[in-house]
């Protein structure tokens, strides 16, 4: 009799709990959903193909586009590729395959200390380091600051990638005669590829929408993007530019800005995760 | 291919704790070895330090000689990468390389370890060292699937097959059958009466009566006492091992009285 009523106890408390975490989980999203649909709904109708390939129109003027700024935000982003990820993945795999105690710490203490860095201090630092050095804005010092935003995350999720391959199949790589580097390259970075790449995309989404750093930078442009040395236009500026100006017109452009910013993060997320979660799993 | 490896005064140690010690072994030319003992007394450690495995776990070293064809395989001016082409191993916990082919997993060691070869010998190795690791029928019409797609036997027999494809003197089989069931087990043992033609194997198991039926030499390993390295008591050939050994130790052992 005594534990009919302990269990009813218990499983009422269980009961409890599950629903305080579902209510907690649904609030958390509700923001999202909430930036979401809004956003959808204010940039939607302002979509047109004049936005993808037009040029900012000068103040008074109605229509034109952001063209220049995707154009300008693909170009960053490929820039920082470029930059951050071959520095990246390198300093993660060193971090997951060369164990040596000391310096994996330090090299991971860095890291740490590098991804809490505010944006804008890092766009600052680029502006004392390349900007007043080639006296020009440039969508290089652009790039390069969002590569080095980049670093540390791609750094540490190459690393644990690596670390999910089983020792089993370093080993049994080494067992055959294949040197260290190429049983690095060819068999365990090989089969994290899938995960390492999830890792990039998400990174890329996220220097995406970056924009104090490009502030200092790659500034922004009327035009198109003239060369790596000349300023260039990304979204994340030109919807800044838009958002804070009296124009309705204007504001009617930067929800659109928005809504296409949203989307290119949100293929790159939900699409590499999809595409690449399938091949991680064979792993195990 | 084939040939004798014997340690002198071999050690092994972690760190600062000796695994086994002052090992003095001849492993004969393409005969079956086998070495047994209980649990946790350094068969293991002592199998991977004759391909030089041993020290890549951090910390780990050995001391002493391990001579195979003619040089001690430990000298300062060796290098441990060719010695692990000469001599080979296969794993207790089947390891084939999940993402490749089961031809590419064959393959592996000849594209990766740096010897260049044409399309078609290796196609034929391919096909050679299913064939002698007993698996060619069961995978010839499948050759492009995934390493990781097949049944644990048939894991280990690609396992095998990989080791075999570059052609080693030497094969070290760490309780290559412990994760198995019985039907994979005895082909395995087939397989490995047929392998000793061309190779030199060692095999270390915890099984007695695997090593009774498969190996013609055998070599005895024991603790004394808890926190006593491991020790080699007793070698050779197993029907003497089995029959009439020479120690108490090793009779007790034989006879299930401990272990």
């Amino acid at each position: 009799m005594k534990n009919g009523l302990h269990h009813r106890r218990r499983n009422l408390k269980s009961n409890f709990a599950y629903a305080l975490c579902a209510l907690a989980t649904i609030t958390a999203l509700i923001p999202l959903i909430l930036i979401l649909a809004y956003v959808v709904f204010q940039g939607a109708g302002a979509l047109n193909i004049d936005f993808f390939t037009q040029l900012p129109k000068p103040v008074g003027e109605t229509g034109g586009g952001m063209g220049n700024a995707i154009i300008g935000s693909l170009m960053l982003i490929g820039i920082a590729s470029v930059v951050g990820l071959p520095l990246g993945i390198l300093a993660g795999t060193f971090l997951a395959e060369y164990r040596s105690p000391r310096l994996s710490w330090t090299v991971r203490l860095l890291a740490d200390i590098l991804s809490g860095v505010p944006s804008i201090i890092i766009g600052v630092f680029v502006y004392t380091l390349l900007v007043l050095t080639m006296k020009r804005f440039s969508a290089l010092a652009g790039g390069v600051a969002l590569a080095i935003l980049m670093l540390p995350t791609v750094a540490r999720t190459t690393e644990e990638m690596l670390r999910m391959v089983p020792d089993s199949l370093r080993e049994a790589s080494l067992a055959l005669g294949i040197s260290r580097w190429r049983t690095i390259v060819s068999i365990v970075i090989k089969t994290a590829g899938g995960g390492i790449m999830t890792g990039v995309m998400l990174a890329l989404a996220r220097i995406a929408g970056e924009t104090a750093p490009l502030l200092f930078t790659a500034l922004n442009s009327r035009t198109w993007p003239t060369g790596l040395d000349k300023p260039v236009a990304s979204l994340p500026v030109q919807i800044y530019t838009y958002a804070i100006a009296p124009y309705a017109d204007w504001h009617q452009q930067a929800w659109a800005g928005s809504l296409v910013l949203v989307l290119i993060v949100l293929i790159l997320s939900v699409g590499s995760k999809l595409y690449f979660g399938r091949k991680m799993r064979r792993v195990r | 291919m084939g040939g004798s490896i014997n340690t002198t005064g071999l050690s092994a140690l972690y760190g600062g704790v000796t695994a086994v010690e002052d090992i003095n072994i001849e492993i004969p030319a393409n005969q079956i070895t086998a070495l047994i003992g209980p649990s946790g007394c350094g068969k293991s450690t002592f199998l991977r330090c004759l391909n030089r495995m041993h020290e890549l776990v951090p910390g780990a070293r050995c001391s002493g000689k391990v001579i195979w064809d003619g040089k001690d395989i430990y000298a300062p001016e060796v290098d441990a990468t060719e010695i692990r082409r000469g001599i080979g191993m296969v794993f207790q916990k089947p390891n084939p390389f999940p993402l490749m082919s089961i031809a590419d997993n064959v393959s592996a060691g000849l594209r990766l370890a740096g010897m260049k070869r044409n399309k078609a010998l290796m196609n034929e190795t391919v096909e050679r060292s299913l064939k002698m690791a007993a698996l060619w029928d069961e995978v010839k019409n499948k050759l492009d699937k995934p390493g990781g797609s097949l049944s644990g036997g048939q894991q280990q027999r690609l396992c095998i097959a990989r080791a075999l494809a570059v052609e080693p003197d030497i094969i070290l089989m760490d309780e290559p059958c412990s994760a198995l069931d019985p039907a994979s087990t005895q082909k395995i043992e087939d397989t490995m009466d047929k392998l000793k033609e061309k190779f030199t194997i060692v095999i270390v198991t915890h099984n007695m009566q695997q090593a009774a039926r498969v190996s013609d030499f055998t070599g005895f390993l024991l603790t004394r006492e808890t926190g006593e390295p491991g020790r080699l008591i007793e070698f050779g050939s197993t029907s003497k091992i089995f029959t009439m050994p020479d120690h108490k130790e090793t009779e007790n052992y034989i006879t299930g009285r401990f272990g």
